[in-house]
């Protein structure tokens, strides 16, 4: 079926962009990237299309990677139901984000560069999540790292952005450490890194090892979908670009963690405290993020701590053992987060790259495709009742309720949350007086058509795409059964946030002010996102930086190092210096010297029983 | 005719050569020390020649006749560096020329 098409397009938009697309008009530019993704997504259709119900993995190997001893990597893909949906969610989200990126991107430097880098991100993903062993999902796995940096840090000549970027990298490199110390593991183990071998001796091993693999796995997955205690590069990640924010940093890349704990299921069924932890991480971080996400002044800001927020619902989903279930709302938190974040591209985008929302307001009359479609996210975001949203974060808390009751009240309490901060953010841009200077414009339709079509997705796309079931037969079941009682609470809570959003942005702006006011310690606490950046820089950052100071560059470096070298040189030049006295350069001393000399040797053979 | 014993010759050019060297050490004059070296080359040669006659053999002489042509190439060269020392420097004194040393 010719899988490899389906990367190869977008790394050959990338190689053309990237080496001619300087000298190129930016129709040329467009058309290779948006057309190189385009025509990947139409032959995912296809092969999708052509491999029917996809009740068996569909394997293609290409040739052998690498082969040592017992190693043996090929260079694979397959396609299962899995694939197939995170196919369609990345060629599909991608595609529709590249083509808003042609507006937002109209007046910035450096286009070509950045659908270069956009196109070769797109190959990377799907080498990811096509790879059909662990080391070739690793290598996708580094290479949206990559893509991720180079996009964080797209406006280079900006301090705070090449910042993010070397933190979003520095902090991966942590979680990927565990990954490859994981992927080492699973090798000992297996003796092999596919994962149709791996899964298959699965069952049999012992728990014990299931559950270190399980517990590193979970490490890596923490990196790159930023959860407790590796979220802290996510929300400076918004230094991007929008449309780098939407298709990497919420729809896609961030998923990714996702994805290989959910391809990785036989392996964490069977090491039930791994899967515990990652629940327990999971709700803790979704529940953290959304409280900082509560008092954000940065629209992009807001919604960076909501994409963290919902990956912890994702994590809960995963670690509950609904496998299905947090595959789902990967693919709902795709739409809807492409679209808060395409939305809020476009709101910038209108008000002239203004990101706070306190200088927003009222753009309700002056932007309203824009408003219109944020609407459609916010309300499947929040949970509202029969939104695409709605049915995936239900299907997590009811697994989180069969697995812990305390974990779907705090779910829930997160829910009420996520519904509050996101219309909060809604209402302050859209509803009540401007409070900015720019005068805001609709954008082209290149930016609102996206939207249109993703707004759609977010409220029908649950229905559209019944992910459960169509993952039903490779997943474990989930024992949760239906809950009307549990339904209602979650949504209700869901409604209640957006009420108080309504109340206190909307209906008596003054209480805002006033609750923050009366809640001043909490508030700044808050505000400051629990100081977490600051901790983590006074316990890690600076003793590491202190430590590599004195230890590794003082001590080690000027110290040892250099002293050796410096050492022999100057032994030698004080040998030097004794043997220099003998070079008198009076010829008649040398000559004193030689018959010294010849005399010893003479004396020397004499002893020695002389010349025979 | 009696023979003149080994030891003459082995006597004078062990005194020959003692007197090359002693030329060599004390004198300052650089042709006088150059002369000097060829005295102590030429002393090893009659040593050469003496043992040859001694034990009829022909190595000594071969060996002679080696050391002559070096001594007659570093001779050419020798004179060379002399004159162009003389010429560069005005003086032949031997302790004068260490422009090496500093």
């Amino acid at each position: 079926m010719q899988l490899w098409l389906i990367p190869l397009l977008p790394l050959a938009g990338f190689v053309i962009n990237g080496v001619l697309g300087r000298r190129f008009p930016k129709a040329l530019i467009n058309t290779v990237a948006i057309g190189s993704v385009a025509l990947s997504f139409a032959w995912v259709l296809k092969t999708l299309l052509g491999l029917g119900d996809l009740q068996n993995v569909y394997t293609e190997h290409y040739f052998t990677w690498i082969q040592s001893g017992a190693l043996n990597i090929g260079c694979d893909f397959a396609v299962d139901r899995l694939t197939a949906v995170m196919l369609l969610v990345v060629t599909g989200i991608g595609s529709l984000i590249h083509v808003h990126s042609m507006g937002y991107m109209a007046h910035e430097g450096g286009y070509y560069r950045f659908f270069a880098y956009l196109n070769l991100f797109m190959f990377f993903m799907l080498v990811l999540v096509l790879a059909a062993n662990y080391l070739l999902l690793f290598v996708g796995w580094e290479g949206v790292g990559l893509c991720s940096y180079l996009l964080i840090g797209f406006y280079f000549d900006k301090q705070f952005a090449t910042n993010a970027g070397n933190k979003a990298f520095i902090v991966n490199r942590i979680g990927d450490f565990g990954f490859s110390l994981a992927v080492f593991y699973i090798f000992k183990n297996f003796g092999s890194l596919d994962f149709h071998t791996v899964f298959q001796q699965a069952p049999g091993a012992s728990e014990a090892a299931l559950t270190t693999i399980g517990l590193l796995l979970m490490v890596g997955a923490c990196g790159k979908s930023a959860q407790i205690p590796l979220y802290v590069w996510l929300p400076d990640a918004m230094a991007g670009p929008t449309p780098v924010s939407a298709l990497i940093h919420a729809a896609t890349m961030v998923t990714a963690g996702v994805y290989m704990c959910a391809r990785s299921w036989p392996i964490y069924t069977h090491a039930p405290e791994a899967l515990n932890v990652i629940a327990v991480i999971g709700i803790a971080t979704a529940f953290m993020a959304a409280s900082i996400g509560l008092v954000q002044n940065d629209i992009k800001k807001v919604f960076a701590y909501s994409t963290v927020s919902q990956l912890g619902y994702m994590f809960v989903g995963v670690g509950c053992g609904a496998f299905s279930a947090g595959i789902y709302h990967l693919v709902t938190h795709a739409f809807f987060k492409a679209l808060l974040f395409l939305g809020s591209g476009s709101v910038i985008h209108a008000l002239s790259g203004e990101q706070d929302l306190r200088h927003m307001g009222g753009l309700r009359g002056k932007i309203p495709w824009t408003c219109w479609t944020m609407f459609c996210a916010s309300l499947a975001i929040a949970g509202f009742p029969f939104t695409s949203g709605f049915l995936s974060k239900d299907a997590i808390l009811l697994a989180a309720h069969g697995h812990a009751p305390w974990m779907f009240w705090l779910g829930t309490l997160t829910a009420g949350m996520t519904a509050f901060y996101v219309f909060r953010a809604f209402f302050m841009a859209f509803f009540g007086q401007y409070r900015g200077h720019e005068h805001p414009h609709e954008s082209p339709a290149t930016m609102t058509g996206p939207l249109v079509v993703l707004a759609i997705l977010s409220l029908a796309g649950g229905y559209l795409f019944r992910v459960p079931e169509f993952l039903s037969t490779i997943f474990p079941a989930s024992e949760a059964p239906e809950d009307l009682t549990l339904m209602v609470i979650a949504s209700s809570a869901g409604l209640v946030g957006i009420l108080i959003a309504w109340v206190m942005y909307v209906a008596k702006p003054g209480i805002a002010d006033s609750l923050a006011a009366a809640l001043k310690l909490p508030y700044t606490f808050l505000y400051n996102k629990l100081y977490v950046d600051e901790i983590y820089d006074a316990t890690v950052v600076k003793p590491l930086v202190g430590g590599s100071r004195v230890l590794l560059w003082k001590v080690m470096d000027a110290g040892i190092i250099d002293g050796m070298v410096n050492g022999v040189g100057s032994r030698a030049r004080n040998l030097g210096s004794v043997l220099r006295l003998l070079q008198s350069g009076n010829i008649r001393s040398y000559a004193t010297w030689v018959l010294f000399g010849s005399v010893l040797v003479i004396v020397a053979l004499g002893i020695a029983g002389g010349l025979r | 005719m009696a023979e003149v014993p080994i030891s003459w010759f082995l006597t004078l050019s062990a005194v020959l050569f003692a007197l090359g060297v002693a030329g060599f050490l004390f004198r300052r004059n650089i042709i006088t020390v150059f002369m000097s070296i060829e005295l102590m080359l030429n002393a090893v040669n009659l040593s050469f020649i003496t043992f040859s006659y001694q034990l009829k053999q022909v190595n000594g002489h071969l060996l002679a006749f080696f050391v002559m042509v070096v001594a007659a190439a570093e001779a050419a060269v020798g004179l060379a560096i002399i004159l162009t020392v003389f010429k560069n420097r005005s003086t032949l004194n031997i302790d004068e020329v260490d422009s090496m040393k500093n």
